[in-house]
């Protein structure tokens, strides 16, 4: 992590020590400066008092906010299990030599990508029940979210496959072994490897995407702070504590993403093209 | 259809909100993106790991949270702006976190000997990132910043959860009125599709026009 970039310049001399000495010393009193204007903007409106802040010591508040992270949990496994095979099958039909099962994966997983998830949930809250269709709360979050990354981690695969050098599927092929056979036993099983990192990040963004439990009232981590905040009136201490709760624990994904990443690299020799590192290239990245 | 055409003035200047929050937001988000990849590539210490902590944070702290905390919470903190400033400022902040790691790994395509060359030239580094660098890194990565931009797009919706009437919120409202769910909401996904549409073949014209041919 620490290294990205080091190719920029040489290992410094004194003159360029001193100056990076220089810098470190600027930056880290203008750093600082920032923060203690923010403490300072706290502390005046009494932010920072002691009683605002001792409530977070107390077990039940985090025993409150711990079912919240629990509906996080249950909701993103489901999410994850649906939309990850799900996504399976529309990067296989995207895939596939038959022209309308590929037409169709590719309309879905191209319009599914462009739909905001907000539009999906009010569609299910104020849209269908129009229609008769009225799903527990919980699908009311479920679903749209499944919609979504379904089509993501169906791009996410397919890239993965595309990744592969043909020689592995012409192989199989040539060894008599149906298609549906060489997808599921030869070009899945290394494409799916080598898309984890990829796949891990995507799921850190499904969690963070769960906390629009908060507009169908689903009970997660987000929702609940808004309702242990409506009732102690201690907005930014509770919104503060509930958001590093959610970067503790994406970061330690995102952090495990990273990981894998590196161990990748080191275990599959590096795609030869330009086409091909463009395509690693986007597939690595984390999408908003 | 009628129900659309009825409330064609209400969705239009909610539409011009979407536009708005999104163009802004894209410009703003594409300047701190690169002086934040600027920070964490730079030779000192304490602005790397800054940047480091920056991206971590924004990329990992869900938006929603962001958005109620900066809408309902900090206010109590004395700092308030108008509602639409406010998204515009945590979308650009959030956003600028994925436009930092989408520069970051075109940076990394940059051949060390352009470098060495810049600096057998006699470059500093400070000119070296930006005349010779950030341009090929950012020319790597236009296609990924389009999809960064298209998530901004879609990202733009949440504003609708703290009370801006931008299309979602508008869309919402019509179909409380008219109770006609499936054209009204159609319509909405047409719209989204369309600009995201504009943007990806906007990326893509903008990558084939920049692109460097080797």
């Amino acid at each position: 992590m620490s290294q990205s970039g080091a190719f920029l310049y040489d290992v410094p001399g004194p003159r360029g020590r001193r100056r990076i000495r220089i810098g470190s010393a600027v930056s880290a009193l203008v750093l600082l400066g920032l923060f203690a204007l923010a403490l300072v903007q706290f502390g005046s409106r009494g932010q920072l008092d002691a009683d605002r802040w001792t409530p977070f010591l107390d077990w039940p508040i985090w025993e409150y906010l711990l079912v919240g992270l629990r509906g996080t949990a249950q909701a993103a496994a489901i999410v994850a299990v649906l939309a990850g095979a799900f996504g399976v099958l529309l990067a296989i039909g995207r895939l596939s030599p038959s022209r309308p099962v590929r037409w169709l994966s590719t309309g879905y997983i191209e319009v599914a990508r462009t739909l905001p998830v907000l539009l999906l949930i009010y569609l299910m809250l104020f849209g269908l029940p129009a229609y008769g269709i009225n799903l527990p709360v919980l699908w009311k979050l479920v679903v749209p979210l499944t919609v979504a990354n379904a089509a993501v981690v169906a791009e996410i695969v397919r890239a993965g496959v595309l990744s592969l050098p043909r020689g592995q599927t012409e192989a199989a092929l040539s060894l008599g072994i149906s298609r549906a056979q060489t997808m599921r036993f030869v070009v899945l099983p290394q494409a799916l490897r080598h898309v984890t990192p990829s796949l891990v990040t995507q799921l850190v963004s499904l969690i963070k995407d769960t906390s629009l439990g908060y507009v169908v009232a689903f009970t997660e981590l987000l929702y609940r702070a808004q309702v242990l905040s409506a009732y102690n009136r201690l907005l930014i201490q509770t919104f503060l504590v509930v958001a590093l709760i959610y970067l503790v624990f994406n970061g330690a994904l995102s952090y495990l993403a990273a990981r894998l990443r590196t161990r990748l690299r080191r275990s599959v020799a590096p795609p030869s093209g330009d086409a091909e590192q463009a395509a690693d290239r986007e597939l690595e990245l984390p999408r908003g | 259809m009628s129900a659309l055409m009825e409330n064609l003035d209400p969705l239009l200047t909610a539409l011009r909100t979407t536009v708005l929050i999104l163009v802004v937001s894209a410009v703003g988000s594409l300047v701190l993106g690169v002086l934040v990849t600027v920070a964490r590539v730079s030779p000192i210490p304490v602005l790397r790991g800054a940047a480091f902590a920056y991206v971590q944070v924004f990329v990992n702290i869900p938006l929603l949270a962001l958005l109620l905390l900066a809408v309902f919470a900090l206010p109590d903190a004395g700092l308030i702006a108008p509602l639409t400033t406010t998204v515009i400022v945590v979308l650009t902040v959030y956003e600028a976190a994925y436009v930092a790691e989408a520069v970051r790994s075109g940076i990394n395509t940059v051949a060390s000997g352009q470098v060495e060359a810049a600096r057998a030239l006699g470059l500093r580094l400070s000119q070296t990132l930006r005349h010779v660098v950030v341009p090929q890194a950012v020319r790597a990565v236009v296609q990924p910043l389009g999809n960064v931009m298209i998530a901004l797009l879609m990202n733009t919706a949440l504003a609708a959860t703290v009370g801006v009437v931008e299309l979602t919120s508008a869309v919402n409202k019509v179909n409380l009125v008219e109770a006609q769910p499936i054209p009204i909401f159609t319509a909405a996904g047409l719209i989204y599709m369309a600009l995201a549409l504009a943007i990806g073949l906007a990326a893509g014209r903008i990558e084939r026009k920049v692109a460097i041919h080797r």
